[in-house]
């Protein structure tokens, strides 16, 4: 090393012989990852309050429908198998880019992000024809909680996509370079994040509504 | 100059002490929470006075200490006061400042706790009568389901017997505050909650909404007064004989926004309290559901009173605007 | 919902003597602004310097100046209410514009001044306290300022343009739903709090991050001063309560330009779900606000008593107790809405509970100063002032707690003089203590003395005339919000003393900014860096600190550092020596975080007036900003260690 830097946060640079995964190889990038998962904290809580309207009000149905006749079993089956694969392809794009490999971490970042556009055309057909038979947000308290807690992931993850189109083209004009790792790193901790939100919608918005 | 700082926090404090007796040493009727009218109030000021006893032997001491230590250890030269600049720990000490809380809180969270259970309902002995409440913008109706008369803006209630309260609210959040009675609970709306309060002597007692609602809640008074049942009796029959009746477009005319004065009527539509309680939310509420259920067995579970129904206006428009516009 | 509405309000609020003064004295302020910056050609001087800073002790500049100017705002509207409120039947205001006026008044308090306030100490003191050369993201830290700041100038501008809140400073529907709260007024709250909501979310992520993850090497937890401790405690409540915030209030949002029905009562809204999101975070909140005082006092008690605290881990146990409980007493703001017995009887005694740590603090503090010396100087003035009226406002809490006899206090002016007490007594007194205190490290001169001593007793006397009585009032029955009161229930007297003691801390007021201005020229220089003989790492530094704090990273062994070094005539351990300076990597100035401020700014005038397209306008620029920042290669540079060698041996440190 030509000359020891002394970053402003003071921290030694990684110098271990023991392996230390890409994303984590600049001297500020642990820092940088915690500091995500610390946002991921508080957007669980975000929607943990989303949630407790939603199961609040789920019964709350005025005139409208209730959940059991307005929801297609196959529809919401359909967007969770997408959104799960996608969770998948994007681990496999932390693969490549731990190889430093930046087509396949490209490619791989682009197949997910082709399956959450899926995904998100999905949940826009869903949404679009709930309103063409009458069942808005301003149809009942539940419709209301519905299209808010579901369209609040589904803003996340098409925020998701965009920032993942932004690191793909950083990615094929500058190469797998440490700051470009890390945002590969941390992009995808989102993606999984949403991957379990998900997870709970499936179960506390579409399951409990279909069987009672 | 450091004297005469003292000497001002001193002034201070005696000021506190002055503010401090006023408030303990009864006082009269203006003082009303401290002069209850009736056994719910009295055992909320019984709790008050607890509360304010267990807290002194803190605060006395507190202060007490902070006097003396700010005057003894003051950074003055010849200071002969010990200076320890490590004396940081003290495991006995420790245990006596977080004892001495633990245990005072454990006193008064028991009294508290005995207190809440005694005043969810009157005793068992008593037979209480029933005035339904329901808060408008910015007014309150009194329905007395025995005599089926309805009162605006007062409330006539008989000495002696505990009375409960059924509040709702047909706008936003009041709530219901007689203080020489006893204390407060919300009027909401789709809910119906039971306050119970009794007064012990005759009078006129001041009640007000205690929550905002809005440009006419200064003007939310309303009084309440406390007569012997003969004569509570005798008025219900003054007032059926006497006074108009309440009919549906008169309860339409009392949602919309208006600041009145004293009203009376011989009689009400039959369910208005239920109806108004279902319409804005009731049904999705278990409790206010089970409070129908005893108040009016047959009308909570969706089984409206014959000739009463609800107008289609209210759930059906979409911007959420309730009617009165 | 048609926008056919707006025609109802012309923007321009007009009619109001009042608010054509305010009118005037905005345009007046806003032409001298610019007449002087353009004057004395410093209009690349505030965008060099400031706009575009991420430099710690700058954002702290700039959230201290905005408090100050905050307070002054919601203490004006303070005057006005309790003039209104002097004599029974008065029409100096009507009932619209009282509400308008407490609403704001408490609203800019809590969020615009105490906050802004609070992180005008994070930023301040912590990075120096632990041996840091600035936060964990810096550029982060300028877009949580900016956010801030244009919030604060949102909720600002309804005053004269398109109508103030007034549904109170907890807003709760239906009240503030559309059909009983048409017009823009409460879309200014909901957009304004939502705005800085995310900023101070920002603020707690970097603040938790800078001080797990950054302090100087051997700085270990158990050896951290307590302010920074406080900070842990606050960031953590900051980071798991205000995401509530952001919720319940894009809900009502949602209800009011959108037509759904959270909280209306008409198809199945809950009204009551709005009060209990808004409390799960407006109660962790109140210790937001409470627990960095805490770490102030301490250290200054223990400064000013040249002791060590008393209690260390008592200390820091306490404060991780208080954050804790802090989540679970919620329900003690509405124990009157009918909820059962067992339910009232738990969060009873939940908030009592939070009364032992805090009485342990107060006696820990107590027992620092036992066999000390005392010095009287401002900050610990302010401290001693402190003790009393705060535990006089915990003991009216405790009260309050009390479910069955909050039934009595609720709502009245006994919940009132009790949260003025605590917060006036509490937060603001720390708040002040710690701007003397910090003062003379961020401008490096001291506050003279004699006139804080004028602001300080018209203050502390003035606070007591004000608020003692309205204790008495609520037991006599006086409801809170009230616009006038009639006479004869024998409020008068009492209001009117109240009245007297505004004024009073009104005084208090001008002399506390007279001090800074005549301070400005005449307050003593500080040269030491270290004018009270501290003990923690930020007095070692010069004052003002340069902008990458430590040259050279200091090695801790010990708590309260530097003044144990300086008892054993050590200190020089804590002054850099040349051959151990290295090129400091430093983040670079960016215009972008105030450009992300403007763009939220313009997403929350869209969504006031409901003017969609300006909405997305402001969104596309958010997120243009974003990417913009992500496309960025080098957002850092490094000074070389000529320069460092050079700055540090003119301020005499090498």
């Amino acid at each position: 090393m030509a000359t020891v830097i002394e970053h402003a946060h003071g921290h030694p640079a990684h110098e271990g012989e023991h392996y230390v995964p890409l994303e984590y190889k600049e001297k500020d990038d642990s820092l940088k990852v915690f500091g995500f998962w610390l946002f991921l904290t508080q957007d669980m809580v975000l929607f943990a309050c989303l949630f407790a309207t939603f199961v609040v009000l789920r019964t709350h149905t005025g005139n409208g429908p209730d959940s059991e006749s307005l929801f297609d079993v196959k529809g919401f089956i359909e967007e969770t198998f997408i959104l799960l694969t996608s969770s998948f392809t994007g681990g496999i794009s932390t693969f490549y880019m731990r190889k430093k490999r930046a087509i396949g971490t490209v490619v791989w970042l682009l197949i997910t992000a082709a399956l959450g556009a899926a995904f998100v055309s999905l949940e826009i057909t869903e949404f679009l024809h709930y309103i063409s038979i009458g069942a808005t947000m301003q149809t009942s308290a539940f419709l209301s909680a519905f299209f808010t807690l579901v369209g609040t992931h589904g803003a996340h993850v098409s925020v998701g996509i965009i920032w993942m189109l932004s690191i793909v083209i950083q990615i094929l004009r500058r190469g797998i370079t440490p700051a470009l790792s890390r945002k590969v790193f941390i992009v995808n901790l989102y993606w999984h994040f949403l991957d379990v939100v998900w997870v709970f919608i499936f179960t506390v918005v579409y399951m409990m509504g279909v069987i009672h | 100059m450091k004297g005469k700082q003292q000497t001002r926090r001193l002034l201070t404090y005696a000021g506190l002490g002055a503010v401090a007796t006023v408030m303990l040493s009864g006082c009269g009727a203006q003082y009303q929470v401290l002069d209850p009218a009736g056994p719910v109030g009295q055992q909320e000021l019984n709790l008050i006075v607890a509360s304010v006893v267990l807290m002194l032997i803190v605060i006395i001491p507190v202060i007490a200490i902070l006097v003396y230590v700010v005057y003894r250890y003051r950074d003055k030269p010849g200071n002969t006061a010990p200076y320890d600049p490590h004396f940081s720990d003290s495991k006995v000490l420790e245990v006596i400042w977080w004892g001495i809380p633990i245990l005072i809180v454990a006193i008064l969270g028991t009294e508290t706790v005995r207190t809440t259970f005694q005043l969810t309902k009157p005793p068992s002995n008593a037979t209480p009568i029933t005035v339904e409440v329901t808060s408008f913008d910015w007014k309150w109706l009194f329905q007395y389901p025995d005599g089926h008369v309805a009162t605006v803006n007062y409330a006539y209630i008989p000495v002696g017997v505990p009375v409960n309260f059924v509040l709702t609210s047909d706008a936003p959040m009041n709530s219901f505050w007689v203080p020489r009675l006893g204390g407060q609970e919300y009027t909401m709306p789709g809910m119906a909650m039971t306050l119970w309060l009794q007064a012990a002597q005759p009078g006129v007692y001041y009640g007000h909404g205690a929550n905002f609602t809005g440009r006419g809640f200064s003007h939310t008074t309303f009084y309440v007064t406390a007569l012997s049942m003969d004569k509570y009796q005798q008025w219900i029959a003054h007032v059926q004989q006497s006074a108009p009746a309440l009919t549906q477009t008169d309860y339409r005319q009392l949602s919309v926004p208006s600041v009145i004065g004293n009203e009376t009527f011989s009689s009400y539509p039959t369910g208005s309290f239920e109806n108004t309680v279902l319409r804005d939310g009731g049904q999705y509420m278990a409790e206010s559901m089970q409070m129908m259920n005893k108040l009016h067995p047959g009308t909570g579970s969706g089984s409206m009173p014959s000739g009463m129904t609800m107008p289609t206006t209210t759930t059906t428009n979409k911007t959420g605007h309730k009617k009165h516009k | 919902m048609p926008p056919s509405h707006l025609s109802h309000w012309g923007l321009l609020i007009t009619g109001d003597p009042l608010i054509y003064g305010a009118d005037a004295s905005i345009a007046l302020a806003s032409i001298a602004i610019v007449y002087v910056l353009t004057k004395y050609k410093k209009w690349k001087w505030l965008w060099d310097e400031w706009l575009t800073t991420v430099d710690h002790k700058k954002i702290g500049i700039m959230y201290l100046i905005a408090a100050i100017l905050m307070l002054f705002r919601a203490g004006t509207d303070a005057e006005l209410m309790r003039t209104q409120l002097a004599l029974p039947n008065l029409h100096f205001l009507g009932p619209e514009h009282y509400d308008q006026i407490f609403t704001t008044h408490g609203t800019v308090m809590l969020l615009f001044m105490a906050m802004p306030f609070i992180f005008a100490l994070m930023n301040i003191a912590v990075p120096l306290q632990i041996g840091a050369r600035d936060v964990a993201f810096p550029y982060l830290n300028a877009i949580s300022f900016w956010l801030f700041f244009f919030a604060a100038m949102l909720i600002n501008i309804s005053f004269v343009i398109g109508g103030s809140p007034d549904a109170g400073w907890t807003s709760y529907a239906p009240l503030a739903g559309s059909t009983f709260d048409p017009g823009p007024g409460e879309n200014f709250y909901l957009m304004s709090l939502e705005i800085t909501g995310i900023g101070s979310i920002g603020t707690g992520i970097n603040f938790l991050a800078t001080i797990l993850k950054m302090r100087a090497p051997g700085m270990s937890l158990m050896k951290m001063p307590l302010f920074s401790w406080s900070i842990v405690a606050t960031s953590i409540l900051i980071l798991y309560a205000f995401p509530a915030l952001t919720v319940v209030l894009a809900l009502l949002l949602i209800d009011r330009v959108a037509g759904a029905h959270f909280f209306t009562i008409t198809a199945g809204g809950n009204p009551m779900m709005y009060i209990n999101m808004f409390w799960i975070w407006g109660h962790p909140e109140v210790y937001i606000l409470i627990l960095p005082a805490f770490g102030v006092f301490s250290e200054i008690v223990s400064t000013f008593s040249r002791k060590t605290i008393f209690g260390y881990k008592s200390m820091v146990f306490s404060l991780l107790l208080i954050s804790l409980i802090s989540y679970f007493v919620w329900a003690h703001h509405f124990f009157t809405m009918g909820a059962d017995a067992s339910v009232n009887s738990f969060f009873a005694i939940a908030s009592m509970l939070v009364g032992i740590p805090t009485g342990v603090k107060i006696f820990n503090w107590l027992f620092t100063m036992f066999r000390g010396r005392i010095r009287m100087k401002m900050p610990m003035l302010w401290t001693i002032a402190f003790i009393p009226c705060f535990t006089m406002g915990g003991m009216t809490g405790v009260m309050l707690a009390a479910a069955p006899a909050d039934y009595q206090y609720h709502n009245s002016y006994f919940l009132i003089a009790h949260f003025h007490q605590v917060l006036i007594g509490g937060t603001l007194f720390g708040m002040l203590a710690a701007m003397y205190y910090w003062w003379p490290k961020v401008f490096g001169f001291l506050l003279d003395e004699r006139w804080a001593k004028w602001a300080f007793w018209m203050f502390n006397i003035g606070f007591y005339v004000c608020f003692e009585p309205q204790y008495v009032l609520g037991l006599m029955g006086m409801q809170r919000r009230m616009y006038t009161y009639p006479s004869g229930l024998g409020w008068t007297d009492l209001n009117f003393i109240s009245t007297i003691g505004a004024f009073i801390m009104g005084l208090g007021f001008i002399f506390l900014v007279w001090d800074i201005i005549y301070s400005i020229r005449h307050g003593e220089r500080d040269l030491t860096g270290d004018p009270w003989d501290g003990r923690t790492l930020e007095w070692s530094l010069p004052s003002p600190a340069p902008h990458y704090n430590f040259a050279v990273i200091p090695h801790v062994t010990q708590l309260d550092q530097w003044w144990e070094l300086k008892q054993q005539g050590r200190q020089d351990e804590l002054r850099p020596k040349a051959s151990d300076i290295r090129p400091i990597h430093m983040p670079k100035n960016s215009g972008k975080p105030f450009l992300f401020g403007l763009a939220f700014f313009v997403v929350g005038v869209g969504f006031v007036f409901e003017w969609y397209a300006v909405a997305v306008i402001g969104f596309l620029g958010v997120g243009a900003l974003l990417l913009a920042r992500s496309f960025e290669a080098h957002p850092d540079y490094h000074i070389p260690v000529d320069e460092v060698v050079h700055t540090e041996t003119a301020l005499g440190r090498l």
